[in-house]
């Protein structure tokens, strides 16, 4: 992935309002792709992790809001706790989502989900979900 | 101004009509804002006569007026302070300084279903409002709650599938809806009590054997002849038999007492 | 010996398996187990955002139902339970800006400032009864069951959290060695299953759980034990599903730990609800003897 990087491409907000909600610092990952190596979900992803996280130094919100791999994240930590730059970019992902969610956007609408399904999910299932994919 | 004779009108003391308040002679008044407004009001008078007092009349949001039906829920806070109290239009008492304003009805989602096909199992509430995993425990509907209900407490017992719990534990409901017009995670607590309740008494208490025996000893006909009997009676007859009627004694010891008339027995 | 329990929302229904399992054999070591009283939903999952409080909200009210019972201790068994409450735990320890915010908005609670330690019901068989009292109290040893820990993500996941360093596997290793099982290494003990995901997935088709089943088979393991009902959802409710979708070639029997422990202790089989696993879960422990004549 090239990216070109010119004034309006940066977003110094972006990055800032990332780096305020997540906790972290987006700017010391040095790009080894650990994280996508250690990532259960990564096949799902259209962007792995690496990616997302270059994307995210750049503060580029446009293309991240439309990719889906903070929506992929199990939040399972393995890339956090690999990390050599010590990043946690469980967080960083989290981060993500809530952006989208804050907005009163829905990943998934509870609804729609059909009574099949619900009444055979664990609940913790239907708790974690719903904390990462509904506003 | 139309015309008047104004010898014949007597100056009539200030008295309210219908629901409306009466103010007493000498009574103090107290300024309340609703919906943001100033307005003087009795201090003696409830949130409902007051507003009746200050000109507003209830075309819905009132019901019962005996703190019951649900109607009445009012948001209010005190001048000067930043917390929300929650109460019962009809039975509370206004005070001085309260900013209030009624929630008459709150657009929380209400599931259809059909008790008989739906079962007793907690799944069936978890399929009809799954919104309930939404919750974060703020605590928030308990607050609001105008019966002291503990509305967190049963929606956990329904997260964790206890049916009987939720059923209990929201007894008092009389289904306002202030706990859902607080709740962040946009859930009808109401709304999955009443369900809980329903799937509880449909499915899980047990039936009382002594009123299985009662229905089926009316439906096996009988007590018909009584009833035709009765039926037959002229108002008179009916209302001498009801005046003699015999009474079991209050706190009669169970068995101590038989009527002297057995045949209905 | 009392302890104070938190058992959470799922070990009361569909993992009734993971919690009875539990409570029995606890008694049967001599373990008064007191399920503290009023507990709501932990969340599931730790909020991770840096402003986000509410999601702290319900693991601290847990935290202070068991303050105020007398509690120094609150053990919990599942995985998702057990990090949730350990790291809302870590906040109102050690940070005291938030601790604040979240004991002004509760105003209707007690303070709370961490004072109640979140123990696994691992870390509490091995610290405080140990590995050598329950072999001493095994009555049908699991001999034969290649059985692998499986810890998942948030047994071990974050560090400061864990209940020991990750890659390390010595608490469940450790207990299924006491029960005489055959223990077995494996190299997706701290894959994640999928979690939450398997709310978008078909059944069957979570690929992050048909490839720990895979690799687990490959290695020649007949069986593997967790402590989260998620991961048991995905990777042992789901096997039927995934050999029909063709993901997993054969069933790797799934159990709870609890269970293999009550099996071990020799308690009655009702206390295990295998009626809750997948059928080849009792299926194998009855092939192997395990299971104490009904």
């Amino acid at each position: 992935m090239t990216l070109t990087i010119t004034g309006q491409t940066q977003s110094i907000q972006a990055i800032e309002k990332l780096n305020e909600l997540s906790g972290e610092s987006v700017k010391l990952c040095m790009q080894c792709a650990t994280c996508t190596g250690m990532c259960p979900m990564a096949l799902e992803m259209d962007f792995s992790p690496r990616k997302v996280m270059h994307m995210a130094q750049f503060g580029l919100m446009e293309k991240l809001a439309g990719i889906n791999t903070y929506w992929k994240c199990a939040s399972c930590h393995a890339c956090s706790v690999k990390c050599p730059r010590g990043i946690d970019i469980a967080k960083v992902m989290e981060a993500l989502r809530q952006q989208v969610l804050r907005k009163s956007h829905n990943y998934i609408e509870p609804s729609e989900i059909s009574a099949e399904t619900i009444a055979e999910m664990p609940q913790i299932a239907l708790v974690a979900g719903f904390r990462k994919f509904t506003s | 101004m139309c015309e008047t004779d104004q010898k014949t009108v007597k100056k009539m003391p200030r008295v309210a009509t219908g629901d409306r308040a009466i103010l007493p002679e000498g009574a103090k008044t107290i300024p309340v804002y609703i919906m943001g407004k100033m307005y003087e009001v009795p201090e003696t008078l409830t949130i409902m006569k007051a507003m009746e007092f200050a000109g507003f009349k209830f075309l819905r949001g009132a019901g019962c007026r005996g703190g019951i039906c649900g109607a009445c829920p009012t948001v209010y806070r005190m001048a000067g302070d930043y917390k929300l109290h929650f109460g019962l239009a009809c039975q509370t008492v206004v005070e001085a300084n309260m900013y209030l304003a009624q929630i008459p009805f709150f657009p929380a989602n209400r599931a259809i279903f059909n008790i008989d096909e739906i079962g007793g199992l907690p799944e069936a509430i978890h399929a009809l409002y799954p919104e309930i995993f939404r919750c974060v425990a703020c605590n928030q509907c308990t607050k609001a709650c105008p019966m002291d209900v503990d509305v967190l407490g049963y929606i956990s017992a329904l997260k964790q599938g206890n049916i009987e719990k939720a059923a209990k534990l929201s007894f008092d409901c009389i289904q306002c809806g202030l706990c859902a017009s607080r709740c962040m995670g946009e859930i009808p607590q109401y709304h999955a009590a009443q369900l809980a309740r329903r799937v509880y008494g449909r499915y899980i208490v047990p039936q009382a054997e002594h009123l299985k025996a009662r229905v089926a000893a009316i439906e096996s006909g009988k007590y018909d002849a009584m009833l035709d009997e009765l039926a037959a009676m002229s108002k008179e007859d009916l209302e001498k038999k009801y005046v003699e009627r015999e009474r079991e004694p209050d706190f009669a010891e169970i068995g101590s007492w038989q009527p002297k008339e057995t045949r209905y027995l | 010996m009392k302890i104070s329990y938190y058992p959470g929302c799922t070990l009361k229904t569909k993992a009734r398996n993971l919690d009875r399992a539990a409570v029995a054999s606890l008694e049967t070591l001599g373990v008064e187990v007191q399920e503290i009283e009023r507990w709501n939903c932990c969340g599931a999952v730790h909020s991770l955002t840096a402003d986000d409080l509410i999601h702290q909200v319900g693991p601290v009210r847990n935290l202070i139902r068991a303050k105020e019972q007398g509690a120094d201790k609150l053990v919990t068994l599942c995985s998702m339970c057990y990090n949730t409450l350990a790291r809302a735990n870590q906040i109102m320890k050690n940070d005291t800006v938030k601790r604040d915010t979240i004991n002004r908005f509760m105003d209707e609670e007690i303070d709370y400032a961490g004072e109640v330690e979140v123990v696994h019901y691992l870390t509490y068989l091995q610290e405080v009864i140990g590995w050598q009292k329950i072999k001493d109290q095994v009555k049908i040893p699991l001999t034969d069951l290649k059985v692998a820990p499986y810890y998942g993500c948030t047994l071990q996941r974050p560090a400061e959290v864990g209940i020991e360093p990750f890659g390390s596997y010595a608490l469940m290793t450790g207990l299924l060695d006491a029960l005489g099982a055959t223990v077995m290494n494996f190299t997706a003990a701290d894959k994640c299953c999928g979690s939450y995901q398997v709310l978008g997935v078909p059944a069957g088709e979570n690929k992050a759980a048909a490839a720990i089943v895979n690799l687990a088979a490959d290695a020649g393991i007949e069986a593997l034990a967790t402590s989260c009902p998620l991961c048991e959802y995905n990777l042992g409710k789901q096997q039927g599903q995934m050999i029909a979708k063709g993901n997993i070639t054969a069933h790797v029997p799934t159990y709870y730990f609890t269970q293999l422990l009550a099996v071990a202790l020799g308690l009655d089989t009702e206390n295990c609800h295998f009626e809750l696993n997948d059928p080849t879960s009792a299926e194998l422990l009855q092939s192997k003897k395990c299971l104490a004549a009904a």
